[in-house]
């Protein structure tokens, strides 16, 4: 049973481009790699413009499905997998993971989704194709497609959008 | 758009939800009085479902990834950066107050003269060459993070005409779960823009508001040498039991 007050978040602001990305960090492993596959996409608002300012972070576990326990996210060696990478958006809203094929059952990658404008961060599952099948039989039929990644040649196409039509399926959790 | 304007519908917000009666511990994502956030809020209810998997776990980070050295951020160039020297330090725990252990704590800031180093501001304020605003540290053992920085300066924002934005410190933080990452600010007691703020304001709840600011503690200054701050941060989330098993996810 929760006892303490949560901390309440705030907008991570405009000015983070200096401190959270760093060099490596959509790289979870190195795009030359042969079992390497892309998981990229667009951060669009309510108006369907790209959002620049949107900052990512991906945890999934290993092709396995197990999870991932290592350090070393911030001092990529090139040959650990740590499960956890981060990638801010460009000027035309686009954002690029290079990574494995999450495993588990069904899979998913765990996206966390950071933007100006956006007072607290929201988290989203990016299902592989096909994998979804009856579960979340709570998300409403026309919106299942917004928590499931495309494929394409090189691994999977995942937008994200904040807001109208085609709105995003975000997740809060259950506490116990 | 002035101030006033801003102000009032911060005003009405406020009092529509006193009147309402319901208690909200966490900050809103419909906030007009922040513009930026009229396009960018989902308008849908988040999905609610329990963790599964990977969710039940957080990404591991350690001394291959933190330099202890990162955590002070006054040493990173060649002299002492202007400003109010300071330490700020507290505890991050979960909801049951357990402390969280060896986890990843970032901030970032602007510096004396309310500048950031991102080359998007503009505030003709001055750089300071030897401050870049950016630190990183883990927990220890009992879910303390310590840092050593200068105390930022307020600076002035687009939102409408004449904003300005509270002194704060932007932190990042994760929890033993991936349900419980928290990006927020830390502001500073007493603060006079806080009542304009529309970031700051978009938490309605006066307590939740007030769990943003750090408390002065003198028993954290140091004599002839830094001031001292405190600010706890709890990380809610659904808690686990663990269990061999999860580890397959």
């Amino acid at each position: 049973m929760t006892t303490l007050a949560p901390t309440p978040g705030q907008t991570v602001g405009p000015f983070f481009g200096f401190a959270l990305p760093y060099d490596a960090g959509s790289e979870l492993v190195p795009p030359t790699r042969p079992d390497a596959v892309r998981l990229h996409g667009r951060v669009l608002d309510g108006h369907g413009d790209p959002v620049p300012d949107a900052l990512l972070e991906l945890w999934q576990p290993g092709p396995d499905g197990r999870v991932v326990q290592r350090q070393g996210s911030f001092a990529r060696d090139s040959y650990t997998f740590t499960g956890w990478g981060r990638a801010a958006t460009d000027r035309t809203g686009r954002y690029r993971f290079s990574t494995l094929r999450p495993g588990g059952t069904p899979p998913y990658f765990a996206i966390t989704v950071l933007a100006r404008g956006l007072l607290d961060r929201l988290f989203t599952r990016a299902y592989l194709p096909g994998t979804l099948d009856d579960r979340l039989p709570d998300v409403p039929a026309e919106r299942r497609h917004t928590i499931v990644a495309e494929a394409d040649d090189r691994g999977f196409v995942f937008d994200i959008r904040l807001q109208g039509e085609d709105e995003t399926v975000f997740f809060s959790y259950t506490q116990d | 758009m002035d101030q006033a304007a801003i102000s009032g519908e911060i005003e009405a917000i406020a009092e529509a939800y006193q009147s309402s009666g319901a208690v909200e511990t966490d900050v809103r994502l419909d906030y007009p009085p922040y513009r930026s956030s009229i396009l960018r809020h989902p308008t849908k209810a988040p999905h609610q479902v329990d963790p599964e998997g990977i969710e039940l776990w957080a990404p591991v980070f350690g001394h291959q990834d933190v330099d202890p050295f990162e955590a002070d951020l006054t040493i990173q160039h060649r002299g002492e950066p202007l400003g109010e020297r300071m330490r700020v330090t507290g505890r991050v725990t979960d909801g049951d107050g357990r402390p969280v252990r060896h986890q990843l704590v970032e901030i970032w800031q602007a510096n004396a003269g309310g500048r950031y180093i991102h080359q998007r501001d503009q505030h003709p304020a001055a750089l300071d060459p030897n401050f870049t605003g950016m630190g990183r540290c883990l927990t220890d053992s009992d879910g303390f993070y310590r840092f050593t920085t200068i105390k930022p300066g307020p600076y002035p924002w687009r939102n409408h005409h004449n904003a300005w934005r509270p002194a704060h410190i932007h932190f990042s933080l994760f929890g033993s779960e991936f349900t419980q990452r928290l990006v927020t600010q830390m502001y500073f007691p007493g603060d006079p823009l806080f009542a304009l703020d529309p970031i700051y304001q978009a938490i309605t709840d006066r307590a939740a508001r007030d769990r943003l600011v750090a408390t002065y503690d003198h028993d954290l200054t140091q004599h002839e040498w830094s001031l001292g701050f405190r600010w706890d941060v709890v990380l809610t989330g659904s808690h686990r039991t663990p269990l061999e098993e999860d580890h397959a996810a």
